[in-house]
This record gives structure tokens, C-alpha cells and sequence, in this order.
């Protein structure tokens, strides 16, 4: 064996922790995963085995310290694994390792090891012929011997083992703080190749679970903290799912956002793949464009999925009718289905969860999410901003034409780290900006199309009217400086104040 | 008389393995000669015997019978604790394995 192999990565199956993981863990060799309690350590090393035995049949050997098998039986059953049945189908075992209440009375007299638990290990490996092992969690096995320097020297052993039997193995470990440190009684020692810590986290008073790989020896993985959820039907999911997944070739099919005008500056429609934000204060007509947005999709005999974040069913229908826009009799056709939720209810990876689900019953051509503001006001810029990626990856992946809208620009873009901004430019479509601007005692509307991916756009910054029928663009506003900038500047007396027809193309000078 | 059982778990005949084997017999002859039984596992051939009682440590003695039953992990170096540890019947006051080691 040489360690300058290349490592060969076992996909775990475990929702998107692959991505993050850059393949999965390293195979046949041992991965600490560390946490405090109630981060998911034992879901993680349930599901490492489970999704094994699911995915490529391959059979798993659980170590259990702590929990009884009973309790992991049960648990696993909820998530829809049936370790009984795999039991007696010889995909799974149990090397069961825990104390009991009516243990007999034990006592340490002079030196020992662990042979026996190697020996029990060993034997369920070949019985079984697996290829993954889950060892949970070695902090149960310190509180019962106590002499700490052999349990480490002992599990080191093990861990030997299970490299020499050719498994790849989770191991894990408590840790007593979430920033201190890898791992009580220092565990880590002995695995010292492979460490992945789970965090679960107050933030702002919302818990907030974090994935991190700290180390994999010898080969690339993401850095930083991920986010993820514990679903009650999917376990745990990783956020982002990421960038990764394999790339979905890009429509060039052109659709309508359902105004002409807006059509017109993004060069012909939208194609069918984008995720288009949308910016603006509130009274914009963010909310307007959407519902243009969804008519359109409904009327070319497509579903669309509206999720509001800020507006009760009702509030949504009245004013929906207010511009002529029947949303019940939409969703009585079966193309509408709309989700109305507040932010409050449900984590974010929460949301998440349930937009995909919904995009993956309903299968929805386009997909509104109003707003992603109403989500600032419950998560950190980094998790909107994971919550955009991951979104951004499920839409493209079902071809689905989205429309986020954002309010106040200025609220959402500037309060974000450079870098954040970047990658949510980067990983938006188009991006449509509208905004108030004040000319001659009056509140003007503009917008503009800060950019598109892909296609040509209209670079100018045009008026907007809203009326009865909607929400008009009209002439360029070229006198007008700093609208993005949220303080524009008349420069000179525009030309529609004085009255004068302005005829299209470029004047004499510009 | 009460005729008491031992099974003694090692893993491999190791060092440790031997001194187990060798301090459990030397603690049964001096305080129940003649009234014992002992088995030896050997848990790298017998993995399934270590699984139905769950033993972890090696070595690792129970005593089976009588009840209750109880259990001493390690090489049994301390005949007196181990004694205690496995409820064995004193001998007169003067052993002369209690110093040793």
C-alpha cells in the first residue's frame, strides 16, 4: 500500500454531502465525524450505511456504543430504512457494543485491549461482506473505561482494522463546544486523516446546522460550513447541492415574462432555463410583474408554482384582482398552485425543502418566489445566499423559468459582502432593476436591466407606468443620473417635462 | 458444595491471554480447589461466542455460575481484587498470593 495512491472517493448517497465532499468520503479509510450532541452524528452514520445498502447494495456493519440497536432500528424506520429486514438479509449487522442497564456487574483488574470488539467486528465484516462500517459514537466507550490512554490506543487499533479489512468507516466522536477543538478526549488522534464536523448553532435565535469538512488527507474537498437540515423524510440534506451537479444543457428557448416591453429590453423573452431577480422597493410593481409573469405562463398552457413569503392567500387574490388577474380561476385550470408561507414558520433549508418538493410534484414550467426579502429578515446573507444557489440548482435542473424578487435594492445587494454579491450575480440569469426616482414634485418609476446572461439586452434605464392595465415601459430616461444609485439627479430638464416628442435613436451628441 | 463456572474470553494466545488463563487458575486452586470450571474462548475463533455476550475487552472472565453473574476485564494481575471481583470464598488469613505482584 503507498500513500501516494490516489484516494478513490465512495459516494455516501447522503444528500448533497457528496457535492461538498467533492465525491464522497475517502474509501476504505476512516472518517471521524465530530459534534455535539443532537447534530446528527447518529442520523449521519444511520444513513451512511442505509444509503448503501439502498444505492449499490452494498452491506454495512453498525457499531453501536450508545443507543441500542432497538432505538437505531426504530429511528431508521421512520426514514424509511428497514434495518430488520436488512438484517435478515444479511446486508446488515449490528456489532452491538453498548452498556446496558442489566449488564452484569463489571470489573477492571490489570491490562486488557479490545480483541474482543476487534474479533466481533471482524467477524461481522466477513459475514456480511461489507464495505462500509459505522462506528457510533466513541464517547460512549471513554465513560466506561477510564483509563483514556488504552481506549485511545485501542480504538487506534481498530481503526487499523478497519483499514486492513478494506472498509471505508464513520467514526463519531462528541465534541463539548462548538469552536474548540476537534473532538472530546481527543479521538481525533487516531483518525487523524479524515475529520467532518457537525454544528448545530443559535443564530439570531434560530438554530442553524453546518457541516464542515475539516480535513480529508490527501485529496480536495469544499471548505468552509455548509448548510443543512434534518427532514423528517429525506434525513440530512446538504445545502447547496451545489454547483456540482452535472450541468444541464441551456435552453435557447425564448419565453415571455409576459410584458412586451420587458421582453423587448431582454432581448426576445427569457430563456426557459433562467433565474431572473428582480429588485425593487416595495410598490414598484415587483409583485405586478410576477403576476404578468404567471398569466403569461398559464395562458401558454404551462404550470406555475407561486410561493409568497409576505402575503396571506387572500391579500395575494385581492391584490391580484386589483390588476385583473383571476388567481382562482388560474389555480381552478390546475396550471396555478400557490404556496403562501411566512418566513417565521420554517428554517430556511425548511423552505428549501418544501419548494422542491413542490417543484418535484408539480413539476411547474415557472416558478415565482415573492420574497426573497421576507427571508432576510429570519437568516444571515451567507444562508440567502446558499438558499439562492441551491435553488438556482433545482430550477435548472427541471428547466424551470424563475422569477426571485428582491425588496428594497439597497437593502438586499449592499448589505452583503463583496464576494456574496458576486456570486449571487454570477448565478442569476438576468437581473431586472426598477426603482422610484423623484422628478418635478412627482414619484417617477424606472427600469433597467442590469444584466443577462447569454443574450443581448437593453442597456438604457427606462421609464415605467403603472395603470389599470398594468405595468407599461416606456421612453429612456436619459436626463435623469443615479437612479441605481437610489439618489437620482435630474440633469437637465427632461424632455418629456417640456413636451417635446422625442424621437427614437441616439440625439445628436450621445 | 457450590461448583463454580468460568468462561474466560482472550483474543489469540497472547501474553496477556496466557497471564489471564494462568492467574484465574492459580486464584481457583487456592480458594476453590477442586470446585471449579474453566473455559477459555478464544474470541478470534469464536467471534460469534464474544457476540452473544457482548464482550468488548479482552480478556474478559464471567463468572457463570452461580448467579449472579459477574464479570472482571483484564489480565486479573491483582489476585486479591480479582477475588472480591468474582465473589470468591475467602481462605484462612494468610494467602500467600494476596502480596504478590
Amino acid at each position: 500500500m503507498t500513500d501516494n495512491a490516489p484516494i478513490r472517493r465512495l459516494p455516501t448517497d447522503i444528500n448533497g454531502f457528496d457535492h461538498v465532499a467533492l465525491g464522497g468520503l475517502p474509501a476504505g479509510r476512516s472518517t471521524l465525524v465530530a459534534g455535539t450532541t443532537g447534530t446528527g452524528k447518529t442520523l449521519f452514520a444511520i444513513e451512511f450505511l442505509a444509503k448503501g445498502v439502498l444505492g449499490s447494495g452494498e452491506p454495512g456493519v453498525f457499531v453501536n456504543f450508545e443507543e441500542n440497536p432497538e432505538d437505531i432500528r426504530h429511528n431508521a424506520a421512520s426514514l424509511g430504512f428497514p434495518i430488520e429486514q436488512w438484517e435478515r438479509e444479511g446486508k446488515w449487522a449490528f456489532v452491538d457494543a453498548a452498556a446496558e442497564a442489566n449488564d452484569d456487574e463489571v470489573s477492571i483488574i490489570g491490562a486488557y485491549d479490545f480483541g474482543g470488539l476487534a474479533a466481533r467486528i471482524e467477524h461481522a465484516v466477513r459475514e456480511t461482506n461489507a464495505t462500509r462500517v459505522s462506528l457510533d459514537s466513541l464517547g460512549a466507550i471513554f465513560g466506561r473505561f477510564r483509563d483514556s490512554a488504552i481506549v485511545r490506543q485501542e480504538l487506534h487499533r481498530i481503526a487499523h482494522l478497519l483499514g486492513r479489512l478494506g472498509v471505508t468507516s464513520v467514526l463519531t466522536a462528541e465534541r463539548t463546544g462548538e469552536y474548540e477543538g476537534v473532538s472530546q478526549h481527543n479521538v481525533e488522534e487516531f483518525v487523524l486523516d479524515n475529520v467532518i464536523i457537525l454544528r448545530n448553532v443559535l443564530e439570531n435565535e434560530r438554530r442553524r446546522r453546518t457541516l464542515e469538512v475539516v480535513k480529508f488527507r490527501g485529496t480536495g474537498h469544499r471548505t468552509g460550513e455548509w448548510l443543512f437540515t434534518i427532514d423528517p423524510r429525506d434525513g440530512i440534506v446538504v445545502m447547496p447541492l451545489a454547483f456540482l451537479t452535472a450541468p444541464v444543457p441551456a435552453s435557447r428557448v425564448r419565453v415571455s415574462t409576459g410584458n412586451t416591453g420587458l421582453d423587448g429590453m431582454c432581448g426576445g423573452g427569457l430563456f426557459k432555463d433562467s433565474i431572473v431577480l428582480l429588485t425593487g422597493p416595495s410598490g414598484s410593481g415587483k409583485t405586478l410583474t410576477a403576476f404578468g409573469f404567471t398569466a403569461a405562463g398559464v395562458k401558454a398552457d404551462e404550470r406555475c408554482l407561486i410561493y409568497a413569503l409576505d402575503e396571506s392567500r387572500a391579500q395575494l387574490g385581492r391584490s391580484a384582482s386589483g390588476w385583473g388577474f383571476d388567481l382562482d380561476a388560474m389555480e381552478a385550470s390546475g396550471l396555478l398552485r400557490i404556496v403562501c408561507e411566512y418566513p417565521e414558520v420554517a428554517s430556511l433549508e425548511d423552505h428549501f425543502l418544501r419548494i422542491r418538493r413542490a417543484v418535484e410534484e408539480f413539476r411547474p414550467s415557472r416558478l415565482v418566489i415573492d420574497t426573497l426579502s421576507a427571508l432576510e429578515r429570519v437568516v444571515s446573507p451567507r444562508a440567502l445566499l446558499d438558499f439562492v444557489i441551491t435553488l438556482a440548482v433545482v430550477a435548472r435542473h427541471h428547466q424551470v423559468t424563475t422569477l426571485l424578487t428582491s425588496a428594497p435594492a439597497g437593502r438586499f445587494t449592499p448589505r452583503l459582502t463583496p464576494t456574496i454579491a458576486d456570486e449571487i450575480a454570477s448565478l442569476t440569469d438576468v437581473t431586472v432593476s426598477l426603482r422610484y426616482f423623484e422628478s418635478a414634485g412627482e414619484i417617477q418609476r424606472a427600469i433597467a436591466i442590469l444584466q443577462t446572461r447569454g443574450s443581448a439586452h437593453d442597456h438604457t434605464i427606462r421609464r415605467v407606468t403603472v395603470d389599470g392595465d398594468g405595468l407599461h415601459i416606456g421612453e429612456r430616461l436619459s436626463s435623469v443620473v443615479g437612479i441605481l444609485s437610489d439618489s437620482p439627479v435630474v440633469s437637465a430638464a427632461p424632455w418629456w417635462l417640456v413636451g417635446l416628442a422625442r424621437p427614437e435613436g441616439p440625439r445628436p451628441g450621445e | 458444595m457450590t461448583t463454580y463456572s468460568f468462561r474466560l474470553y482472550v483474543a489469540g494466545q497472547t501474553e496477556r491471554s496466557q497471564a489471564a488463563q494462568v492467574n484465574l487458575r492459580m486464584l481457583c486452586d487456592s480458594r476453590l480447589p477442586g470446585r471449579y470450571q474453566i473455559d477459555v474462548v478464544d474470541v478470534t475463533d469464536q467471534p460469534d461466542l464474544a457476540e452473544e455476550e457482548r464482550v468488548l475487552a479482552t480478556p474478559t472472565v464471567i463468572r457463570m455460575a452461580p448467579l449472579p453473574r459477574r464479570r472482571v476485564i483484564g489480565d486479573l494481575s491483582d489476585h486479591r481484587r480479582t477475588a472480591l471481583a468474582l465473589g470468591l470464598p475467602g481462605v484462612a488469613t494468610s494467602t500467600p498470593l494476596e502480596d504478590e505482584i
